[in-house]
């Protein structure tokens, strides 16, 4: 750690509010950034690692938590003890922002040219022509086509990647030594993340930044970090390198990390038995939105969701589903479970179409295709116990109360969870335990089929790698065919037998995994494997056993909603 | 329900609320024990002050008693809340279900209804219902219903809308779990609490409203009541004060205490609200 340094975070407590699961946030921090170097914090949900952002920029959740001990050095100066009017004037132009989510952290009301104007009105004397000509500028180096038109718009007018791209020029107006940014790519798609990271490699150079960029995904941090901090439970575990964080990770926590990053190389595929379950022909679905009341009102707008999808599913097969936001992957899934109608095609299972059954109909082939969901804190219903949700389906199959509750036991203890959790509320479990418990009700019915709809995506690396192998050892164990819809193809690789990529609402290529990998035929595709984090680096020696982080009690939000369902 | 107490407990105000309620509560339940007989009786002297000729609040220019006129009249200012409340959470709970749940041109009549409901005045409509019904007890309370049923309706058709969505409610669709079961089993119950807070506050409502019809005269004759009494009392103003006065008191004290009742549930019983120590 060179004197030289633009940031010096030392020692760094940051206090919860008494009462919360642990005292302090942060415990005991120590990070440097230099002039034009990239800083990487990576670490899981709850690791501290955006609160230590926050705290460098003074925008704790005060009076609730706040910096209890330490000092945040910019320059020099010790941020912690700076008044609120110094801070004002360091923030925008000594060090700036960028968040997570660019619809949230842009004012929806206010044109991006207005916002980005407010800058320099704020920090400097500028005239308003001046100011204009500045925004254009920053906005030209940000690689946004038509500045002009871009200036005038409302960020809902702008692509996610535009308005990160706005954010970013924002963020820049000024010319700020140190820039944070907060997961800026996690909301967005593969591709663009790809071109952002880009951006902001770029622009950091160029204007020799120092940046603290916080992440939890190790493939962005080998796509742009030079030296890395890994963050658990609030303290720094380990500092070095990138490079040799990344090949030779020394704390134990930062290999179960890294070892739980699923490998781009596909794991090879299982000989499957040929006889295909579900095939699926011509699927189409358009979603009409807008047109008011009885049909009047405006022209209805018209979503393609899905257009002539087909796939085959070989029983024991995974068949798995990417494509970025808005490809039509989840209606897809959807379809296949009857949750939404296609308006037309074939859903064949076992030779029978069950696209046109009435819901009456319907019933009987519901068991044989079931469904785990995205978002373990939506998919329970908060009301009931654990016991109650996974026997449900079997209790409306009209099995006896008691049998039903015994196979809900066994199928508690078959996902890794033990037997306590029959009477207990979902608040009270983890993430990756709430999506255990998504997977035993998804089994309850013994299915033949099981649509997983990015049933990892919502979780840590760590957590994800433990699902992933439970998933596994589940199909293998029931001869489960699989329909797994992700957006992430380092999971898809490492899961699906074989890969069905989509565009738009049109499947773009279909084929064996490896083969898809290995010589991608279709243009989409090619960019989207083109555009993974960190594909060039394939982890840490392998040796290494993997000793992920054992699954952590219920997050600080569960927490609440505990107090809030023990009230009602 | 202990977790819930501390909740509530939080909320000064409303713990005062509370006790000001059962306060009047104890008073309606008690009042044949307290003042046997009709309040309608002739008990004395007319037009006494408070404290003169044995009567606790005075006397009315007929010689009935305040006080006792008081008492009966908080068992139909309560009961008349209750039941119409009652009524009208159903009514509404029903509509905005079925609309929010099954949306499309279900929602769009139920919906257009309830508008037409909440068009007109809800004060007029009610006097206006009376009015062409008998001033009878139960007209007054059919009455009260249907002007407050609207507001129900749009909450609990709000709550369904962001809940028939939620993955566990697809859930429940994957294992062929029927529409009826769906909507009392799984998404009902995740909306009570704004509807207890509603209903809540809809009681002190529909007090002011049977008070005021009451007062214009369009109240049930043969029952006492807290708005009865100030609009027969309300010619003495300057040379009986006490007539309308303590009825008056007794409605706002009455009213204000419901209000803060239903903030105090409001503020246990949204999550959202529950961080705030």
């Amino acid at each position: 750690m060179s004197g030289s340094a633009l940031l010096e975070i030392r020692k760094l407590h940051v206090a919860l509010p008494p009462g919360s699961q642990r005292p302090y946030a942060v415990e005991d921090a120590s990070l440097s950034v230099a002039p034009n170097e990239i800083l990487c914090v990576v670490g899981e949900s709850g690791s501290g690692k955006s609160l230590t952002a926050r705290a460098v920029m003074g925008l704790l959740p005060a009076p609730h938590v706040r910096v209890a001990e330490g000092e945040i050095a910019f320059l020099g100066e010790d941020l912690v003890k700076a008044s609120p009017a110094r801070m004002r004037a360091i923030r925008g132009a000594g060090i700036s922002m960028i968040f997570q989510e660019p619809m949230t952290a842009l004012n929806p009301v206010m044109t991006i040219g207005r916002q980005i104007g407010e800058v320099f009105e704020l920090h400097t004397r500028l005239k308003a022509a001046e100011r204009h000509a500045r925004t254009a500028k920053l906005l030209t180096d940000v690689h946004l086509p038509d500045p002009a038109g871009i200036m005038a718009a409302y960020p809902h007018q702008l692509s996610g990647g535009q308005r990160q791209r706005a954010m970013i020029a924002m963020a820049l107006a000024l010319d700020p030594k140190l820039l944070i940014a907060d997961e800026p790519t996690t909301a967005l798609d593969v591709t663009t993340q790809a071109q952002i990271l880009h951006l902001i490699k770029e622009m950091q150079r160029e204007h020799g930044t120092g940046l603290l960029f916080i992440t939890h995904d190790f493939g962005v941090v080998a796509e742009i970090a030079d030296r890395v901090a890994v963050m658990q439970h609030g303290r720094v575990v380990e500092t070095g390198p990138a490079e040799r964080i990344l090949r030779e990770p020394e704390h134990p926590y930062t290999r179960a990390l890294i070892a739980a990053v699923p490998s781009l190389t596909p794991r090879p595929a299982r000989a499957a038995s040929g006889k295909t379950v579900l095939k699926v022909e011509g699927l189409t679905k358009t979603f009409r939105s807008g047109g008011r009341f009885l049909g009047l009102g405006g022209e209805a707008r018209v979503v393609h969701a899905a257009k002539r999808v087909g796939f085959a599913l070989a029983r024991g097969e995974t068949l798995g589903i990417v494509g970025e936001s808005g490809s039509g992957k989840s209606t897809v899934a959807r379809c296949l479970t009857r949750l939404v109608e296609a308006e037309d095609g074939i859903i064949a299972l076992d030779g029978v179409d069950l696209r046109p059954l009435s819901r009456r109909a319907m019933r009987p082939w519901r068991s044989r295709i079931q469904m785990v969901f995205q978002d373990p804190y939506a998919s329970l219903n908060p009301r009931r116990k654990v016991g109650r949700i996974v026997a449900q389906g079997l209790h409306l199959a009209g099995t006896e109360h008691r049998e039903a509750e015994r196979r809900a036991r066994e199928l508690l203890d078959l996902v890794g969870l033990d037997a306590a959790a029959h009477d207990r509320f979902p608040h009270e479990f983890s993430g990756g335990q709430r999506q255990r418990i998504g997977i035993a009700r998804a089994l309850a019915l013994e299915p033949e089929i099981l649509v997983a709809d990015e049933p990892v995506s919502a979780l840590d690396v760590s957590i994800q790698a433990q699902i992933l192998e439970l998933l596994d050892q589940i199909r293998d164990r029931m001869n489960l065919s699989m329909v797994f819809i992700t957006h992430d193809l380092r999971v898809a690789a490492q899961v699906c037998d074989r890969i069905a990529v989509m565009r738009h609402g049109e499947v773009v290529e279909v084929g064996r995994t490896e083969a898809v990998f290995a010589d991608p035929r279709h243009a989409y595709t090619q960019a989207l494997i083109g555009a993974v984090p960190g594909r060039h680096w394939q982890g840490a020696a392998p040796d290494q056993h993997p000793d992920p982080d054992p699954d952590p009690g219920p997050a600080p939000e569960a927490k609440m909603e505990r107090e809030a369902a023990a009230a009602r | 329900m202990r977790d819930f107490w501390t909740l509530y407990r939080r909320n000064r105000s409303a713990v005062l609320g509370l006790i000001v309620l059962g306060l009047v509560v104890v008073l309606a339940a008690t009042a044949h024990f307290l003042f046997p007989g009709d309040p309608f009786r002739l008990a004395g002297t007319p037009m006494s002050g408070p404290g003169e000729n044995g009567f606790l609040l005075g006397s009315d220019q007929l010689g009935r008693d305040v006080a006792a006129g008081i008492a009966h009249g908080a068992k139909t200012s309560l009961m008349i809340g209750l039941i119409a409340t009652v009524v009208a959470v159903c009514i509404g709970a029903v509509t905005g279900a079925l609309a929010g749940y099954f949306g499309g041109w279900i929602d769009d009549i139920l919906m257009r209804t309830t508008e037409m409901f909440q068009t007109i005045p809800s004060f007029i409509f009610a006097i206006l219902l009376v009015a062409i019904m008998t001033s009878s007890i139960e007209s007054v309370i059919i009455a009260i219903a249907v002007v407050s049923w609207p507001a129900v309706a749009r909450l609990v058709r709000g709550e369904f809308l962001s809940l028939r969505n939620r993955e566990f409610v697809l859930a429940c669709h994957t294992i062929g779990m029927g529409d009826l079961r769906i909507m009392l089993g799984e998404i009902l119950p995740n909306c009570l609490s704004p509807i207890i807070v509603i209903g809540s506050l809809m009681v002190a409502t529909a007090i002011l409203i049977e008070s005021g019809l009451a007062f214009l005269g369009l109240g049930d004759p043969n029952v006492m009541s807290w708005g009865r009494q100030i609009g027969s009392g309300r010619t003495l103003l300057r040379s009986a004060w006490w007539v309308c006065t303590f009825p008056g008191i007794a409605i706002l004290l009455t009213v204000l205490a419901i209000n803060l009742v239903g903030e105090g549930l409001n503020d246990a019983l949204n999550p959202r609200l529950r961080e705030r120590r």
